[in-house]
C-alpha cells in the first residue's frame, strides 16, 4: 500500500496564481461528499470528485442475506425513490426463481415507481432551489411533495423507504378506495407543479444563472456514459420505460422529454417535464389496471436459483438507468451483487463541466447533475 | 396488445420463431427450449467469426450476451465492439471473486444510445486476472489490462473495482481510491476472504 496515491493527500506543485479548495464533505453545497477544485482567480481549472463519504458495503452486505431479507437496506441509497432503486433487483430475483408476475402487480409496481420518481424530484427540485437563492423554490415543492407521499403512505404504510416491492409481486394490496384518492391528487399535483413554470423555469434570474454553464455536448455526453436527465438533456433520447419496457411499462404510451442545450438549466428542465409526464403514467395506469386479481406470487421459504447464473437488469429511476448485476450460485443468499446506479455514472461528467467555469457557478452545476451522492457510493 | 402479439406470431412462424419462448411466460420455457434469440446469436457470430477461439460464448439470452475472453485479448475485443459492433458506453464494471478458481472475473456490461437497434442490448465482456493469496493492491500479480482508452466511461468504474478487489489497471492514468477511506489498510473489502464481524 506504499505507493498508493490517495484522493488530496498526495503532493503537489505548488503554483502560485493555483489556490485548491476544498468544497465538503461538511458543506451543505456539495452533499455528502468532497469536490476538490483548483481556482486560478475566479476560474476553475481542475476538479477531483472525492466520493466515499457515506459508503455503506451495501454489495458486501448483500452476500451475506437471503433474497428476501436484502430488500430493506437495498433501499437505503435513495430513500427518496426507494421503490425504483429495488426495482432491477425484484427484477432480476424474479428472473433468477423463474417467477411470473400477477398482471395487477405490474401496473401496481408502475404507479408506485412513478410516484416515488416524482417525490424524489420534488426533494432534489428543493435542494436546487435553494442552492440557487430562490427559497420559494425550496418551500413549494417540500410541501407539494406531501401530497404524494401521503398516497405512498395509504399505498405502503410507509412514507419514506417502502420495501413495498417483492420478488412476485408487491408486498400489499392497494387500500380501499385507493385509485379515486390518487387520481385526485396526481391531478392536483399536476396542475401546482405546472405553475412552477411561471416562478422558476421562466424567471429570468434562474435563466441568466443556469443558461450556457456547464454544457455537455452530444457526443461527450455518449462517451462519458452518462445517463437519465443528464444524458436527455445533451439531446439524446434514451429512457428505459421505451427503450427496454419493463412489466407493464409496453402497455402505456410514454412520450420522452429530450432537450438539446446540454446547459445547466436543461438538466434541470428535464426532471421537471419527467414530473408531468409521470402523472400522466399514472393516469394511464390506473385506468389500465385489472380491477382485482392476485398482487403476489408467494414464494417457499428462503427461495433460491436453480444454478450458476448472472443477470443484468436495469430500470428507469429518477436519476437514470439504474441496473443490477447478480451473481446467484444456488444459494438462498446473492453470490455476488453489483449496484451500478446513475448518480457514480454521472459524477464523470463533473470535472469535464466545472472545468473553466466560475466558482459561483458550482452549485448550479452540480446539482444539475441530479447527483445523489448516497447512492453514489452504496 | 397481447393477443395482437401472438396472432401475428402464429402467422409468421416461419419468419420469427424466436419471438415466441420469450414472450409470455419470461424465465422458465426460454431456459428450456434450445432455440436462441436470433438477433443477439448474430451479434455474437460476429464475434466469434473475427476472434474465433479467442473469445467464448458464456451465454446468449433475451437482450443479454456474455462473451469471456483472455485478459490478453480483452482490449482488442473491446476495441472490435466499440468500432465494428456500435456499442459505445460501458454501464456497469463489476468484479466477482472466485476464491476456488484462484481468479477475479471483471465484467464490463457494454451498451449502446447511438445504434437503435442495439438500445434493448447489453453485451456483457468479462475477463479473469489472476488471484493472489495475500494481495498487495498495485504491487502484485493482479493485473489487467485497462480498457479506458476505448470506454473513456469506464474510469471510475475501474478505480472502484481496483479498489474493493485489488485488480490493478494498466494504462488507467488514475489509479486512485475512490470510496474507501484514506487510511483502509485492510484486504480489499469485496474479495470473499474479507469476512463481515459477527457473520
Amino acid at each position: 500500500m506504499t505507493n498508493e496515491l490517495l484522493p488530496g493527500l498526495a503532493l503537489q506543485k505548488v503554483d502560485e496564481r493555483i489556490m485548491t479548495l476544498n468544497v465538503g464533505p461538511q458543506h451543505p453545497g456539495s452533499g455528502h461528499m468532497r469536490i476538490i477544485v483548483q481556482i486560478d482567480g475566479d476560474y476553475i481549472v481542475a476538479c477531483d470528485p472525492d466520493p466515499g463519504y457515506v459508503h455503506r458495503g451495501e454489495e458486501k452486505m448483500a452476500e451475506y442475506r437471503n433474497y428476501i431479507l436484502n430488500i430493506p437496506h437495498l433501499e437505503r441509497p435513495v430513500i427518496h425513490d426507494s421503490c425504483n432503486v429495488l426495482y432491477p433487483y425484484v427484477l432480476g430475483v424474479e428472473e433468477i426463481l423463474g417467477i411470473e408476475v400477477p398482471e395487477r402487480a405490474k401496473y401496481v409496481r408502475i404507479i408506485a415507481s412513478e410516484l416515488n420518481r416524482c417525490i424524489y424530484i420534488m426533494y432534489w427540485l428543493a435542494i436546487y432551489g435553494i442552492f440557487l437563492g430562490h427559497s420559494t423554490m425550496f418551500m413549494w415543492p417540500a410541501g407539494d411533495r406531501e401530497l404524494l407521499i401521503d398516497l405512498m403512505e395509504k399505498m405502503t404504510g410507509a412514507r419514506v423507504t417502502h420495501a413495498h416491492f417483492v420478488p412476485g409481486g408487491v408486498r400489499n394490496d392497494l387500500p380501499p378506495n385507493f385509485e379515486d384518492v390518487c387520481l385526485r391528487q396526481v391531478n392536483y399535483f399536476e396542475k401546482r407543479i405546472k405553475e412552477y413554470a411561471a416562478v422558476f423555469y421562466d424567471n429570468p434570474i434562474l435563466i441568466s444563472r443556469t443558461q450556457d454553464t456547464g454544457v455537455l455536448s452530444r457526443q461527450d455526453a455518449i462517451k462519458l456514459g452518462t445517463t437519465g436527465s443528464v444524458l436527455r438533456a445533451s439531446g439524446v433520447d434514451y429512457d428505459l420505460r421505451i427503450k427496454e419496457p419493463y412489466d407493464a411499462y409496453d402497455e402505456l404510451d410514454i412520450h420522452t422529454n429530450v432537450m438539446t442545450e446540454g446547459d445547466s438549466y436543461a438538466r434541470s428542465k428535464i426532471p421537471w417535464l419527467d414530473m408531468i409526464e409521470s402523472c400522466n403514467i399514472i393516469r394511464q395506469a390506473l385506468k389500465k389496471m385489472p380491477k382485482s386479481g392476485s398482487v403476489r406470487v408467494k414464494l417457499k421459504p428462503n427461495p433460491k436459483g436453480k444454478g450458476f447464473e448472472s443477470v443484468y437488469k436495469r430500470v428507469e429511476s429518477g436519476r437514470g438507468s439504474l441496473g443490477y448485476h447478480i451473481v446467484s450460485d444456488a444459494k438462498p443468499e446473492p453470490y455476488r451483487l453489483k449496484i451500478s446506479v446513475p448518480s457514480f455514472r454521472n459524477l464523470i461528467a463533473l470535472p469535464y463541466l466545472l472545468k473553466g467555469e466560475k466558482l459561483g457557478n458550482m452549485p448550479s452545476v452540480y446539482w444539475s447533475l441530479n447527483y445523489w451522492p448516497v447512492e453514489a457510493d452504496r | 396488445m397481447m393477443s395482437s402479439d401472438s396472432e401475428t406470431s402464429v402467422l409468421n412462424t416461419t419468419e420469427k420463431p424466436t419471438e415466441k419462448p420469450t414472450e409470455k411466460p419470461v424465465a422458465k420455457p426460454a431456459a428450456e427450449s434450445v432455440q436462441l434469440p436470433a438477433f443477439e446469436k448474430s451479434i455474437s457470430e460476429k464475434i466469434v467469426e473475427k476472434f474465433n477461439d479467442k473469445v467464448k460464448i458464456a451465454f446468449v439470452k433475451k437482450d443479454r450476451i456474455k462473451i469471456d475472453v483472455d485478459k490478453e485479448n480483452v482490449h482488442d475485443v473491446a476495441e472490435f465492439i466499440r468500432d465494428g459492433l456500435n456499442y459505445d458506453h460501458v454501464e456497469s464494471v463489476s468484479g466477482v471473486d472466485y476464491p476456488q478458481d484462484k481468479e477475479i472475473e471483471v465484467v464490463y456490461h457494454i451498451g449502446s444510445y447511438t445504434d437503435p437497434s442495439l438500445s434493448r442490448q447489453i453485451l456483457a465482456l468479462s475477463t479473469r486476472a489472476q488471484r493472489e493469496e495475500n494481495p498487495i493492491p498495485g504491487n502484485d500479480a493482479t493485473k489487467l489490462p485497462t480498457l479506458r482508452d476505448v470506454f473513456y466511461s469506464v474510469e471510475f468504474h475501474e478505480r472502484e473495482v481496483f479498489e474493493m478487489f485489488g485488480v490493478f489497471f494498466d494504462g488507467h492514468p488514475d489509479n486512485r481510491r475512490l470510496l474507501l477511506p484514506e487510511d483502509w489498510a485492510d484486504l480489499p473489502p469485496l474479495r470473499k476472504d474479507f469476512a463481515i464481524k459477527g457473520r
